[in-house]
């Protein structure tokens, strides 16, 4: 089956879906837009956490047929969709849905890089998805709401600590720029 | 496979006339996971996200119609009033991300022992609504679970809300599991206070092949608080009355030993829950009730 929705943005068909593939295996496979992670493919950790018409959401377990003409946001947008967010225009730079690539980062990313928040890497682009929604919704949050909203991302560094830190470092900044 | 896209509930009861075999499809949770892993391969998918309705409730006088894919984030966050015990329980359910997709509708259609909504739904009371093109019915609770993932939901049927007791006392819910997140419950127990019938409710999941009530440690409960006058007195539960309570809810489970433990500990993880919850219900109903007399 054909698959058309929006993609960080742009506007994106996919063909020759098939009707029980994960909207996961369409972006990776399909759309080349390989940050959201195939790792546990049952919800579990949080590796594939896109922004489905808003609302982060494990994109393994959403069926394809189900963003027929919806809006997605992946960790490839997150810089865009950050920018737009506090009034700026997005870039006009980078092809197709792979924008990110050179560009600015979101603040979020920033903070991940200088808190020293990434290690091995495979679970920062679920993290990143899922923080940047917090801050938008609670620009202020205490330990217990960030460890809340990241309790369905999972780190097997176990780097939770710089994890936390990067996340109060966006928070902090934020607050300092609003 | 086919993907079915019914854009209004009506067309959603023909097409589940014509496949009755069609797999519903909300949030999910359950269901992507199963096809992931090629543990299922129905001949039609069908998606359920196109019809809002599912994902609206109403409160009424006395109950709370919440639509089949109302998502748990929502319960959370909008009906913690009125279903203090759902509320809770769906805090427990997996992450933030899937709450935000999943909703009752799909616990009650995989029906696991483990669904988390479960204990609160049988502990407050509800009626699942269900719907074919032969018409539209209402389930009790109590008639809904019929074995390991099975229900009473005949195969051209789609659950379309579930009505929901609105709290007339304090409600309380507790799972046990390795950490906050991400757990399927070892065991869980749900129980809700009913003041205005003199009444006690149960539920306990994940600890028998299906969800069940406590039936017996309720009646030996209304029968206890009924003789001391406790709801008039809001006296202490005693100890010796909890621990038998305990040990009453206990008994009505038919657990099993598996990966998430054994049956000899959700027993007693069920009995400890019993005794706590009815502690914290308690507690609060004594709360509430000097509040009330000290404002008289």
């Amino acid at each position: 089956m054909r698959i058309d929705f929006t993609v960080n943005g742009r506007p994106q068909e996919a063909d020759d879906v098939w009707e029980g593939e994960s909207l996961l295996y369409v972006l990776r496979e399909r759309l080349g837009l390989p940050g959201s992670k195939n790792a546990c493919e049952q919800g579990e950790c949080g590796s594939c956490t896109v922004r489905l018409d808003g609302v982060p959401v494990c994109a393994c377990l959403v069926a394809a047929g189900q963003v027929q003409g919806r809006d997605v946001v992946t960790v490839e947008g997150l810089a865009d969709f950050a920018r737009q967010r506090s009034g700026g225009s997005p870039e006009v730079t980078g092809t197709g849905s792979r924008t990110g690539e050179g560009g600015a980062l979101a603040p979020i990313q920033q903070a991940f890089l200088d808190a020293g928040a990434v290690q091995c890497g495979f679970c920062t682009p679920g993290l990143l998805v899922a923080a940047d929604e917090m801050l938008e919704r609670n620009p202020d949050p205490t330990d217990a709401d960030i460890r809340e909203a990241l309790s369905g991302n999972l780190c097997r560094c176990t780097g939770y600590e710089k994890i936390m830190d990067a996340v109060r470092l966006a928070a902090a900044r934020q607050s300092e720029e609003g | 496979m086919d993907f079915l896209r019914p854009a209004s509930w009506e067309e959603a009861l023909a097409a589940k006339a014509e496949h009755p075999a069609a797999v519903p499809i909300a949030g999910g949770t359950d269901v992507m996971v199963e096809i992931n892993f090629d543990h299922r391969r129905p001949e039609h998918l069908m998606d359920l996200n196109r019809i809002g309705d599912l994902e609206e409730w109403e409160v009424g006088e006395d109950s709370v119609r919440l639509g089949a894919s109302v998502p748990y984030s929502r319960i959370m966050e909008h009906l913690r009033t009125e279903l203090p015990g759902l509320a809770l329980a769906a805090h427990t359910v997996a992450s933030p991300q899937i709450r935000n997709r999943g909703g009752v509708g799909g616990n009650l259609g995989t029906s696991s022992p483990a669904g988390d909504a479960h204990p609160a739904l049988l502990a407050a009371g509800a009626e699942v609504e269900a719907e074919s093109v032969r018409g539209s019915r209402r389930i009790p609770i109590d008639a809904f679970y019929t074995g390991v993932k099975r229900n009473a939901l005949a195969p051209d049927e789609l659950i379309r809300a579930v009505h929901i007791e609105k709290a007339g006392g304090p409600q309380q819910y507790s799972k046990v599991g390795t950490r906050n997140a991400m757990v399927i419950a070892v065991c869980a127990f749900g129980l809700a206070l009913h003041p205005e019938t003199r009444t006690v409710r149960t539920g306990i999941g994940s600890a028998a092949p299906t969800p069940v009530r406590a039936r017996t440690a309720e009646e030996f409960l209304e029968a206890a608080l009924e003789e001391g006058g406790f709801w008039d007195n809001g006296k202490i539960i005693t100890p010796s009355l909890a621990g038998r309570f305990a040990d009453l809810c206990a008994a009505a489970c038919s657990p099993i030993d598996d990966v998430r433990g054994t049956a000899g500990y959700r027993r007693h993880a069920v009995g400890v829950m019993a005794r706590r919850t009815l502690t914290w219900t308690w507690e609060s109903y004594r709360g509430a009730r000097r509040t009330t007399e000290g404002a008289a």
